[in-house]
């Protein structure tokens, strides 16, 4: 009987090495997602026109980022672009998802494979069909027709996120409310709303976090507006610059801060991080 | 789901989907019809549309140059693909096989950098693999190296740049099947092969197979479509079929080119996905054998 109980002592140990080796390696990992950011992060505070030797601590490139009148100009115009397709593409969002979740009927699969193209289309195909479309119509290119586009890829993203949501919901909790004698509006917006509320808000953030990060499909639709992404863009193009470093921090910022917010908004509905994939 | 049988059920259902049906098809639709439309179109002499039926922008792909880029974004795309399935499969797997209490945390750590505008992301490396970047700062400094290495605008930055971006869409799908798995399974494996390397490779691999699939394709599909990556960090000499749609539309003003090149991505990103449902659905098939 010593053999055995050897031998598991030993596969035990391998075991015990296998683990802490692959421990080892997801550290490594988590460390590759997070230095190139946190590296940019430190050099945006560095006194020294030269980005990469460390001369000291400041502020000054933060400073240099909020008297920049472009770039003011072009926050202000992306701003209005993110919340004005957030809004009309979580509501148009949330309606369809309503719809496609509750109901079976003759076009439904067709609907399906239309309100799904657009996440896998790529943004370039995107970008040229729409710059195609507007010029054929006539149409001048400016925020209008940015944000034309931006719900055009924003629906499919928050329907995704909402029809998870809606799937969820016991169906009992509707029959129970009309049983009691809601009709189908007062049901709708005192049961389902309140609890699809937090998908509408997971969609709402993500749909925002789209359009605000989106280069591809804005520089094709945009004309010649100034908008944040093509900003920061043309800036990259130029090279290493210390400011850049400080303009991409306060975005990673925004960035994290949205994806916490919206994190916690759906798990206060008990959801799952469906919003995130 | 019940089907919408009165007239009242009727009219909510098509005003709740009529918003959207309309949006898509007006903004979506068309404009991809349009695009399918103008790939048959001839180019003027100096630029324009000539309307005149020709399959000439399809043929065109068959030149050497642009199957070189067709070729050299597919290599990319797989390299892209099996290095993220290199990198991340490990990274689920772990992931998936540390404690409930740990994974939330875990996954949310794993977000937050995905969730960061895609264009700083890129930045990033350019900070870090430029000429006078901080790796050949760093490198000249500890007397390695007496001039800087060129580590930017090359094939390899832009696999670099790509598996960053995208290797958190393996890893979500693979760490999703392996907390699925049923590790009851290796210890049975063990006792009859009595050997980790072939329980990996006989049972959890095979069964974890529709995670590496679903994975694959999440990042295979915008590998394939990228623009920003090659544009930044890959220089001229690496541009990818994205770059190339680009420029049609752009500089070398060849729009039904540019159409035709276009519509041919779609098509394969098409059947990438239909390919990653049949999986997914298979995959789901699978799982509910295991009863839980």
């Amino acid at each position: 009987m010593v053999t055995p109980s050897l031998h598991t002592g030993s596969r035990a140990l391998l075991k015990k090495i296998g683990n802490f080796t692959l421990s080892g390696y997801a550290i490594l990992f988590f460390l590759f997602l997070y230095v190139p950011i946190i590296i940019l992060i430190v050099f945006s505070f560095n006194d020294s026109k030269s980005v990469f030797v460390w001369q000291g601590f400041t502020l000054k490139w933060y400073a240099r980022v909020f008297q920049d009148a472009r770039l003011l100009l072009a926050l202000r115009n992306t701003l209005i672009i993110s919340v004005a397709s957030t809004v009309i593409s979580t509501i148009f969002g949330t309606m369809i998802s309503v719809a496609m979740e509750r109901w079976d009927f003759r076009l439904k699969l067709p609907f399906d494979a239309l309100l799904f193209l657009p996440i896998v289309i790529p943004d370039i195909s995107m970008g040229v069909m729409l710059l195609a479309f507007f010029g054929l119509i006539g149409m001048a290119q400016g925020l209008g027709t940015v944000v034309i586009a931006h719900v055009a890829f924003n629906i499919s993203f928050v329907a995704v996120i909402v029809r998870a949501r809606m799937a969820s919901l016991d169906p009992r909790l509707e029959e129970a409310a009309q049983d009691l004698g809601a009709n189908e509006w007062q049901t709708f917006w005192r049961v389902i709303f309140p609890l699809l509320l937090p998908g509408i808000m997971g969609g709402a953030l993500t749909a925002f976090t789209l359009s605000m990060d989106d280069y591809v499909i804005t520089f094709f639709t945009s004309g010649n507006e100034s908008l944040l992404s093509l900003y920061i863009y043309s800036l990259v193009k130029t090279g290493v610059k210390p400011n850049i470093n400080a303009l991409s921090s306060l975005m990673i910022l925004v960035s994290m801060g949205l994806v916490l917010l919206s994190l916690i908004l759906q798990r206060k509905g008990g959801g799952d991080n469906v919003g995130l994939m | 789901m019940q089907k919408a049988t009165t007239k009242r059920q009727r009219i909510a259902l098509w005003t709740l989907i009529s918003p959207t049906l309309f949006w898509l098809t007006v903004f979506f639709a068309i404009p991809l019809l349009v695009i399918l439309f103008y790939s048959f179109l001839k180019r003027g002499t100096y630029g324009g549309l000539v309307y005149e039926f020709t399959l000439n922008n399809y043929v065109r792909f068959f030149d050497s140059l642009y199957i070189k880029i067709f070729l050299r974004s597919f290599r990319i795309a797989a390299i892209t693909t099996l290095l993220s399935l290199l990198v991340g499969y490990p990274v689920a797997y772990w992931m998936a096989t540390r404690p409930a209490r740990w994974r939330n945390t875990l996954l949310l750590l794993m977000m937050l950098p995905f969730w960061t505008n895609f264009l700083v992301r890129t930045y990033a490396w350019i900070v870090l693999f430029s000429r006078k970047g901080i790796i050949n700062a760093a490198l000249v400094h500890a007397g390695l190296i007496d001039k800087p290495l060129s580590l930017l605008f090359n094939e390899r930055a832009v696999i670099v740049g790509l598996v960053y971006g995208w290797v958190v869409q393996m890893i979500l799908p693979c760490y999703a099947s392996i907390l699925g798995f049923d590790f009851s399974l290796v210890e049975a494996a063990k006792d009859l092969y009595a050997n980790d390397l072939k329980a990996f490779t006989k049972i959890i691999l095979p069964l974890t197979m529709p995670g590496i699939v679903a994975g694959s394709i999440l990042v295979f599909i915008p590998s394939l479509g990228a623009y920003v990556t090659p544009d930044l960090l890959g220089g001229g000499k690496t541009a990818m079929i994205g770059n190339l749609i680009s420029q049609q539309f752009g500089s070398a003003n060849d729009w039904p080119f540019g159409s035709a090149i276009s519509m041919v991505l779609m098509v394969l990103m098409m059947i990438g996905t239909v390919v990653y449902f049949r999986i997914a659905v298979s995959g789901d098939k699978t799982s509910t054998g295991k009863g839980g």
